[in-house]
């Protein structure tokens, strides 16, 4: 067996766009994914062009420094940005202003319940604009949208502590609910407002010291795919390793279609970003205090809730992870399986119907509709068939039409003789058992 | 000729209705349009009838309780961004580029009721001390037409010698207000860092770029000053210290101060006539009543090779937005000059070089500026000559890439350490070339420059 011989070895980069209502460096509006139109949210700044100069967004700064606080950072008082140089069409000014050697936040930690990742570094830089590659009368076109250049954008990168697939995932989730707790990020993770990238090599497992490679698994877009990518990775690399070959250093990407990973590009040509400060944006300096004051201001951590819902409720944090979206949404829905519990209905059912969108969420009206959708819901899955059929005889004696049409082999007349019941019925009612009941009772008509 | 007087003459002219800001900008338009043919001082030049009604509307809304610069013609370099005209920073890179915002030294003058008549020639992107690294035409030199005009802002000295504007907003990265200004005989101004709003203007080495003024007398750059100086929201270099009425201090009394001459900048292997020239005008400000003494300032020596390893380096970084992507031509034309700034500033930020090159001029900045403090303690102001040799006749800088990068020499100390410094001139060459000598002053201290220079210039007429 050969994952038995081998040892994961993982750290996490997580990008996250912070939902500040203003860009990184102007005072564009942020909101990328609900522009009505491309390149609408745009000024000189973060289109680059000349003479342009960025002010920085102090709002992202602090956001950035209460996730650290969060994430039990210690927190540069002295920090500044730097210019990342790189050729690309979605990079306006030739350069990202993003940080190198001075972060806001460093050696953090979060646990989990595959154990602890301690956090490397939690920086600041702006988001990109977006390519789009089209065809248009014929022809191939390549299109920029730069509503999204010079977002906030936070990258956390944790220490290579992450033993499993599953771990990264779980990690990963961790995070996701921190952002949307904290309220500083929507993560919504289909639009790329959030982007997984996990470090992966193997070491055998005799050894302590770090793999003299890795390779980078770039842009993934789901937990899911995240766990597979690493799942996919060691197997990959335990076979190259077992055929006493070395693994090549690369960048890779994950194809959820073929669920592999595939090389992008090699790390041995890596690109030099000739990172230096960046001279239009003078260094931030914070005192103690202004650190103190922050952290005042930090709301209690969801961990603490999700704890308590596992034990309680026996709610997995995969589900809870979903709906503890902010401190408010945490103590709504505590109170929501509070009641439940006294009413004898069980909190992990309740979720499930929440999350499937079954019934309708307490935020969006509140914890009673809630309760009682579920309670009509699970009743009405099943219909009094008493009741049932004395009503199909109520409607094919009120409507004489039906019978006649159906015996005459207008078999679809069953659809009008369904929506007069189904009205009827509450609106969960099982269609296959009402449907069921009219076939019976015209039968008995023959 | 009207532009040959002082604004303050002017201003005084309109509100006696002696002249009409017609008359004044019609002037300033023809003489433009007529002088550039010889100087190629311009790169565009508004249209006349544009210009004129916008006078005529001045004309009308005019008021007694205007700022003096109401209705005076003024130019810019084309290095800031207009909407009213092309943007090109001297290069064929950026032909025929409209920016659609204005920077925000163009729009407080403008706010002020100051009228844009053109935007002047340039070293391209700010690249060179003669203005003949340009794919736009040379500037010639308004007192002898076979030498340059020094750079990079030659057209805007040019412009102001020939009086075709009252004044002209220069940009000064490593003495390219002064080194122009020196060379046609005006004054020109480099101010404190973050003195004046940066925003709009394209970036050369954005640590080191400033905004400044280039006219007649330092009487007419106090006047400027107090316009366009301050803090902006745009730009977050910029000081948010309260701005000084420059006009108000402009007769204080200056004797008793102390001036230091660096012995660094004074020796006999720089122009005998420059230094000759200089020292008489030092003499002369003794008579005032200013004392002098020398300063011993070797990381001077340095100045040249730490300038250039950050200029180079930040000017790669902002040239790279040029990718004729989005707008602009493609990087092919940059021309050499510019190329090999970029390629010596890409090699010093390159990992394993950054540490020798681009950081270690970084620590060498800090000496500088160390050295600046401790002789400031000494001294008032620090006066030395504006630039190390004549103006150069065409092409002899062009062909001699190393020479080019010395004609900064005494410059470019002011804008690694921050400092402002004000050129003006002290007299002519046998040859009639002007030449210069420039006074440095402590952070902010503008007042105290302009103030020199003012007492100077009102002494000497």
């Amino acid at each position: 067996m050969t994952r038995q011989k081998y040892q994961l070895v993982c750290g996490m980069e997580i990008h996250a766009e912070l939902k500040t209502n203003s860009k990184m460096f102007c005072g564009c509006k942020n909101d990328p994914f609900h522009a009505p139109k491309p390149n609408i949210y745009t000024c000189p700044v973060c289109l680059g062009l000349p003479g342009a100069l960025p002010v920085a967004n102090k709002r992202a700064i602090e956001w950035t420094i209460k996730l650290g606080l969060a994430l039990d950072c210690k927190i540069n008082l002295f920090s500044k940005f730097d210019r990342k140089h790189y050729f690309y069409p979605d990079l306006p000014k030739g350069y990202q202003i993003s940080q190198y050697d001075l972060p806001f936040c460093y050696d953090g930690k979060i646990d989990t319940e595959h154990g602890p990742v301690r956090i490397h570094r939690i920086h600041l830089e702006e988001d990109t604009g977006k390519l789009l590659h089209k065809t248009i009368d014929d022809k191939s076109v390549s299109l920029i949208d730069f509503n999204r250049s010079s977002v906030p954008l936070v990258e956390i990168v944790t220490e290579p502590d992450i033993v499993s697939p599953e771990h990264a995932a779980v990690y990963a989730r961790k995070l996701r609910t921190l952002l949307r707790y904290l309220d500083i990020a929507n993560c919504d993770m289909e639009q790329g407002g959030m982007r997984l990238e996990a470090n992966v090599s193997l070491r055998p497992n005799d050894k302590t010291t770090l793999p003299n490679y890795k390779t980078e698994i770039k842009n993934i877009n789901s937990f899911r795919f995240l766990e597979q990518a690493i799942a996919f990775e060691i197997k990959r690399q335990a076979g190259i390793l077992d055929s006493e070959k070395t693994v090549r250093q690369q960048t890779r990407g994950w194809n959820a279609d073929k669920q592999a990973t595939y090389p992008q590009r090699s790390k041995e040509d890596a690109e030099d970003y000739r990172y230096f400060p960046d001279p239009d944006i003078p260094p931030i300096r914070f005192t103690a205090e202004q650190i103190k004051l922050l952290r005042n201001k930090l709301p209690k951590l969801p961990d603490t809730l999700l704890k308590r819902w596992h034990s309680e409720y026996s709610l997995p944090h995969k589900l809870t992870a979903e709906v503890l979206t902010t401190a408010a949404s945490g103590a709504l829905y505590e109170k929501l399986f509070q009641t439940a519990k006294k009413l004898g209905i069980p909190a992990n059912k309740l979720l499930k119907n929440i999350l499937s969108k079954k019934i309708t969420a307490p935020d969006q009206k509140s914890i009673e509709q809630t309760i009682s959708e579920y309670q009509n819901q699970t009743q009405s899955d099943e219909v009094d068939s008493k009741q049932l059929k004395s009503m199909v005889k109520q409607i094919l004696l009120d409507n004489p039409d039906i019978a006649i049409k159906y015996f005459q082999g207008q078999k679809q007349i069953i659809g009008f003789a369904m929506g007069q019941a189904m009205r009827r019925l509450p609106k969960n009612s099982d269609p296959v058992q009402v449907r069921a009941a009219i076939l019976a009772e015209l039968e008995n008509k023959k | 000729m009207l532009l040959e007087l002082s604004i303050d003459e002017l201003a005084a002219r309109l509100r006696k209705k002696e002249i009409t800001i017609e008359q004044l900008v019609s002037e300033s338009i023809d003489a433009s349009l007529q002088e550039n043919e010889k100087l190629n001082c311009y790169i565009s030049l508004r249209n006349k009838k544009d210009v004129l009604k916008e006078a005529r509307q001045k004309d009308l809304e005019f008021s007694v309780d205007k700022p003096k610069l109401y209705g005076i013609p003024f130019s810019v370099k084309d290095s800031y961004v207009t909407k009213e005209l092309p943007t090109t920073s001297g290069s064929a890179v950026l032909q025929n580029y409209h920016s659609p915002y204005t920077a925000t030294v163009v729009k407080k003058l403008q706010a002020a009721g100051a009228i844009l008549i053109g935007k002047n020639s340039q070293d391209s992107w700010g690249h060179g001390g003669s203005s003949e690294n340009t794919d736009f035409a040379v500037v010639k030199n308004p007192n002898n037409l076979k030498h340059i005009a020094g750079g990079s802002s030659g057209g805007s000295a040019a412009a102001v010698a020939a009086h075709l504007v009252s004044f002209s907003i220069g940009e000064d990265t490593g003495g390219s207000i002064r080194n122009p200004a020196s060379m046609c005989g005006v004054s020109g101004l480099k101010v404190t860092y973050g003195r004046v709003s940066r925003y709009g203007t394209i970036a050369y080495a954005s640590s080191l770029d400033t905004v400044g003024p280039i006219a007649n007398s330092a009487a007419d750059l106090a006047l400027v000053l107090e316009t366009i100086a301050g803090a902006d929201p745009k730009d977050s270099s910029s000081s948010q210290r309260p701005v000084d009425t420059y006009t108000k201090t402009l007769t204080q009394q200056i004797s008793g101060k102390k001036i230091g001459l660096p012995k660094q900048f004074f020796g006999d292997n720089y122009n005998p006539e420059v230094r000759a020239s200089v020292l008489a005008a030092v003499e002369k400000l003794r008579s005032l009543g200013l004392e002098t003494v020398e300063l011993d300032m070797p990381v001077l020596d340095y100045a040249i090779p730490i300038y250039y390893m950050i200029a180079a380096s930040e000017t790669s970084s902002n040239l790279a937005r040029y990718d004729g992507i989005r707008f602009g031509t493609g990087r092919d034309k940059f021309l050499p000059e510019s190329t090999r700034r970029i390629m010596l500033g890409t090699y010093a930020l390159s990992a394993g070089y950054a540490d020798e090159l681009y950081k270690n001029g970084q620590r060498a900045r800090t000496l500088l500026i160390n050295s600046y403090e401790k002789a400031f303690k000494n001294c008032d102001v620090i006066i030395t000559p504006t630039s190390p040799s004549l103006a150069q006749k065409f092409g002899e800088l062009l062909t001699n890439p190393i020479e080019n990068m010395l004609a900064d020499l005494f410059t470019v100390t002011c804008n690694l350490v921050g400092i402002p410094s004000i050129a003006i001139p002290v007299g002519r060459s046998k040859d009639n070339l002007s030449i210069g000598m420039q006074i440095m002053g402590k952070k902010f201290a503008e007042s105290s420059i302009l103030n020199i220079a003012h007492i100077y210039q009102t002494t000497t007429q």
